[in-house]
């Protein structure tokens, strides 16, 4: 009986695909990331036409009214503050051999956020400030941190604090591997899996300003900008590999390994369509 | 008429019975829970597996070394067929994705 559930959920899933709301017609196979990002911005901007190019990178709280109000009390004593603090002392402590993160990072690693994920020509692949302030770690001497939680999102959290205000400027470069690593993040993010089939685009696209359970959706434009964020849910911080893995196992996905590939190059697609919005992490979420 | 035909359905009941009930042994149970971590192997070659997949696998294990082979086979076929269902579910995504997109 239960399997038959299973089976029939899953059925039902795959067949709305169908009935699946967004764009009908098939896109073209070439990649163009300038187009892209252009149609990404103007869907959530006619969708909410109220908001201003900036509100979405406040993510939930600039769908619903009531959030709103809550968020801006709770930036009077924000949640991540103490986050900040810790990744900031962390930042200016010299590794076991004398240097420091500052060293492995241009302008010392302050307000720079905005550049990151950055495409490495040499290694053919795309890098993200988790994974760089892990090799700093790891060419030092150090042990690397979980990308999830606590060290991580306190040196994120300090780095992208340092990086306020600074429009997302995610470049691509003229490297077939650049755009390749580019369309293979727009693919996961479009893409439907885990048992209630579902794409990061069927709540991020299709649905923001839902809400789904007691949570408002967050729309996708702008949704790295804020990253690492506190979580009540959490109770504690999170960073970009902790909401991609946890996304998919809330659809019944097992997730992949935090920094795997597909996670990288779906944080540059998602972070080159969002260039031109400020960076506003850390930030708190319900 | 009717008692020959109650006898006859009896007689058939008591035949097929065997197989009906028959409890599951431990070979099956390897045979199916074999068949279901292929599948979900597979599912993980195509970098899209369940948890609900791992979930039934899990507990068609606990329910084998209870020595319930009955529910340890049964665990094995719902993880197959989950995992047949991420497979179909990856292998159609692979151009479906497409029709979701922002353009």
């Amino acid at each position: 009986m239960r399997s038959a559930i299973h089976l029939a959920s899953a059925a039902l899933a795959l067949a709305a695909l169908s009935f699946s709301a967004v764009p009908t017609a098939v896109a073209a196979d070439t990649p163009d990331p300038v187009a892209d990002a252009k149609a990404f911005q103007k869907f959530f901007t006619e969708k909410f036409p109220k908001l201003k190019l900036e509100d979405f990178v406040n993510g939930p709280y600039s769908m619903n009214e009531d959030l709103h109000r809550q968020w801006e009390e709770k930036e009077q004593f924000p949640p991540y503050e103490f986050s900040v603090d810790m990744g900031k002392e962390m930042f200016s402590k010299p590794f076991k051999n004398g240097k420091s993160y500052a060293d492995c990072f241009p302008n010392q690693g302050i307000g720079i956020r905005q550049n990151y994920p950055y495409f490495d020509n040499k290694e053919g692949k795309v890098i993200t400030l988790e994974l760089a302030l892990n090799r700093c770690r790891e060419a030092n001497g150090e042990p690397a941190f979980s990308y999830v939680k606590d060290e991580m999102a306190a040196l994120t959290a300090y780095m992208a604090f340092t990086s306020r205000g600074k429009p997302f400027d995610i470049k691509i470069p003229d490297d077939p591997r650049a755009l390749e690593a580019y369309q293979n993040g727009k693919r996961y993010f479009y893409t439907r899996r885990g048992q209630l089939n579902f794409s990061c685009a069927t709540c991020h696209v299709q649905s923001p300003g839902e809400r789904i359970r007691a949570e408002v959706l967050a729309p996708a434009l702008g949704i790295l900008n804020a990253m690492p964020i506190y979580r009540s849910e959490w109770s504690g911080m999170g960073t970009i590999s902790r909401r991609f893995t946890t996304c998919n196992s809330q659809i019944r996905g097992v997730p992949l390994n935090p920094q795997d590939d597909e996670y990288r190059d779906l944080e540059y697609y998602l972070s080159y369509v969002s260039n031109g919005l400020p960076i506003s992490g850390p930030g708190a979420r319900p | 008429m009717r008692t020959s035909l109650l006898s006859l359905t009896s007689v058939l009941l008591i035949a097929g019975a065997p197989s009906v009930l028959a409890a599951g042994s431990e070979a099956d149970f390897k045979a199916a829970y074999a068949a279901a971590e292929a599948a979900n192997k597979e599912a993980g070659t195509l970098r899209n597996q369940w948890t609900v997949t791992a979930a039934a696998l899990a507990a068609a294990k606990k329910a084998a070394d209870k020595g319930d082979f009955d529910q340890a086979i049964a665990s094995s076929k719902e993880a197959e067929a989950l995992a047949k269902t991420s497979i179909f579910q990856a292998t159609s995504e692979k151009e479906a994705w497409k029709a979701l997109e922002i353009r």
